[in-house]
């Protein structure tokens, strides 16, 4: 089990058909193949706004994914990450309108995404209750808090400052996506290359192995979810700055979408493998989806079912693909 | 294993007996308390209507102690109740099924519904968590999706009698719930198939290695949780009278909270219907305790989360050992 994981993870191994065959490159394809298909059928999707608005509306998602691609490799599970990014979000929001300077304003939600997340890493790593129990009750702790603060009121009138989403660099690029493409990439870097980064693979793949090996399976997961919660912070800014208001309540099944974009990215259930360029190319194409229901003529009421089944196909495709190496060995 | 098995047999019973005591005595304080603050909390129809409004997360526990003592979960028992609520409706207004015939219907698909839960956890081998996860997802999905978000109304008056009559005095869902309660504490406490589950939850390998049809057991009790959550719907439906498609989201928290407040280990291996049934009355009390004290319903699942954290962790600094072997 573990060499197969060690050869997957080889930087530079494998040739142009190893490239070929790998999920980014499949999901790459998906979301080329999927425009052109809708495309033909109703070229108005294909229309620059369009395509700019899938990417820009859903780059928080794929934020947010980057810190569960994390916490997934190091073989747990996170399930608050969507209370917590309506929590932060309200934050902001509330510090916005009270007049605090802005730097504040967009540096708390990191700060508070930071320590709610390494308290869970915490609780899960040193008192060893299982990531699922402990981001269970997290999630309604926060969600049960946050409405009943502040009792799902609307925040309006955001000072003009606030909305980071209107920022663009060059004229052109627009801040979420700037955020999104550097974000996947330095955490892409970060984990292939840094010691701290192999050793969230390491811990995921053999927590004995890992330990017997001088890593702390403890101390990395504390990392990974502190890591998990500034990404949830950033990803809260992204979320709370695309709208003229922000609806101070929990965005429904936010955190299955970021599971969704995670596990379809290629992050092994197993643990222990993942990329998080996989995850950003996911939350595009799960985006990509949803609007090309619409464009289609089908009812976005199904876009949860489509989630669903994504989730199914790629674990159920991972664990085949698993067994198969298994045997041949 | 030899050595192994007498001596868990030998602890185990000695600290289910100081977990419940321990559970009954809170309870019974927290009923006095409750009972001292509010002079409506302490009638019969208060705690009558309180099992009523129990009912629906309780049918789901039951199994859920089933999964959760294999050292499973099932996180979708919630999609699963929306589903099967919006079949129900489905069947009958847009199929022409008869009423009969869509409960029956609708008991199915959840039944199906947990079968393909079980079958690729067997077969596949896909861990609970995430395929209870992915099916969270499509479950729910395919509610919206069936039902376009429409809610289904106008049902016959007879029909609510499952959700809103009584029998002999008491709301006739109790029965139900009290039949199921009865089965499965026998199933789970003096059948080969609850030693069974057991056996799963303490050593899975070794269950596998004695013979146990390890496969079909998780199986079997994967698709009786869904088959719980069909009759739940069932009972939900005919409480509120009407079906709509976010029915039962939120159920898993409530029903993992109350199994695992009963001593059920999450690590699996340990546990008891009847620890269950304190779990959620317990949980049940809290929340009617709260209510009539003007807390809000969204406040409530604050107390309920970090009940679910609190009990875990007591639970697991109580039995150290298990975790180690873990």
């Amino acid at each position: 089990m573990s060499t197969i994981v060690v050869s997957r993870l080889r930087p530079g191994e494998g040739g142009a058909l190893r490239l070929f065959a790998s999920q980014e490159a499949l999901l790459a394809f998906a979301i080329v193949g999927i425009a052109i298909l809708v495309g033909l059928y109703n070229p108005r999707f294909l229309a620059t706004r369009n395509l700019g608005d899938i990417v820009l509306g859903n780059a928080y998602i794929a934020v947010a994914a980057i810190g569960m691609s994390m916490v997934i490799v190091s073989g747990n599970i996170d399930i608050s990450v969507g209370s917590l990014i309506g929590v932060l979000a309200t934050i902001s929001g509330s510090l916005a309108v009270a007049g605090v300077p802005i730097i504040l304003v967009w540096l708390t939600p990191l700060m508070v995404g930071i320590l709610v997340m390494m308290l869970q890493g915490a609780v899960i790593a040193y008192l060893r209750i299982p990531a699922i129990v402990v981001t269970l009750g997290m999630l309604s702790i926060l969600k049960g808090g946050l409405i009943s603060v502040t009792g799902g009121r609307w925040i309006t009138d955001l000072p003009q400052s606030f909305h980071l989403a209107d920022i663009e660099l060059f004229g052109i690029l627009p801040m979420p996506v700037l955020i999104m493409v550097a974000a996947t990439i330095l955490a892409a870097l970060w984990m292939r290359y840094s010691a701290s980064g192999r050793a969230i693979f390491a811990t995921g793949g053999n927590a004995e192995a890992a330990r017997l090996c001088g890593v702390s399976p403890r101390r990395t997961v504390v990392m990974v979810f502190a890591l998990h919660g500034l990404f949830a912070g950033i990803a809260a800014l992204l979320f709370a700055t695309q709208l003229k208001v922000i609806q101070s309540t929990v965005p429904p099944n936010l955190e299955l979408t970021v599971i969704t974009a995670a596990v379809v990215g290629g992050v092994s259930i197993l643990g222990g493998v993942g990329t998080v360029v996989g995850s950003t190319l996911a939350a595009v194409l799960i985006a990509e989806i949803a609007s090309a229901l619409v464009f289609i003529n089908v009812s976005p009421y199904w876009i949860h079912a489509v989630q669903g089944g994504l989730i199914l196909v790629t674990v159920v495709a991972d664990i085949l693909r698993r067994q198969r190496r298994q045997v041949g060995e | 294993m030899a050595v192994l098995a007498p001596e868990v047999r030998s602890a185990a019973p000695r600290w289910l007996i100081r977990h419940e005591t321990l559970l009954v005595a809170i309870l019974l304080v927290a009923l006095v308390i409750l009972g001292l603050f509010n002079e409506r909390f302490l009638t019969v129809d208060n705690l009558l209507n309180q099992g009523r409004l129990m009912t629906e997360v309780g049918l789901l526990a039951l199994p859920m102690t089933f999964i959760i003592i294999t050292g499973g979960i099932d996180l979708s028992v919630g999609s699963i109740v929306g589903l099967c609520a919006i079949m129900l409706g489905y069947s009958w207004k847009n199929l022409g099924f008869p009423l009969p015939l869509a409960i029956a219907f609708a008991i199915g698909v959840g039944g199906v519904a947990g079968f393909v839960n079980g079958l690729l956890i067997t077969r596949v081998r896909v861990p609970p968590l995430i395929m209870t996860i992915a099916t969270l997802a499509l479950y729910r999905g395919l509610a919206e999706g069936i039902s376009q978000a429409r809610s289904v109304r106008n049902y016959p008056e007879w029909f609510f009698y499952t959700g809103q009559g009584e029998w002999l005095g008491v709301p006739v869902q109790l029965w139900i719930l009290l039949v199921g309660i009865i089965v499965a504490g026998i199933a789970l406490d003096r059948t080969t198939f609850g030693r069974t589950l057991y056996a799963i939850g303490n050593n899975e390998t070794a269950a596998r290695f004695s013979g146990l049809p390890v496969d079909r057991v998780k199986l079997v009790v994967y698709t009786l949780s869904g088959l719980a959550a069909g009759l739940s719907a069932w009972v939900l439906v005919s409480r509120v009278t009407t079906t709509r498609s976010d029915m039962g989201s939120g159920y898993e928290l409530d029903v993992i909270a109350a199994v695992v407040l009963g001593g059920t280990s999450i690590f699996g291996g340990v546990g008891t219907i009847w620890g269950t049934v304190v779990g959620l009355v317990m949980i049940q009390l809290l929340k009617n305790g709260l209510a009539l004290t003007g807390v809000k319903g969204d406040a409530t699942i604050i107390v309920i989360g970090a009940v679910l954290i609190a009990s875990t962790l007591i639970a697991s600094s109580l039995h150290g050992r298990r975790e180690v072997a873990g």
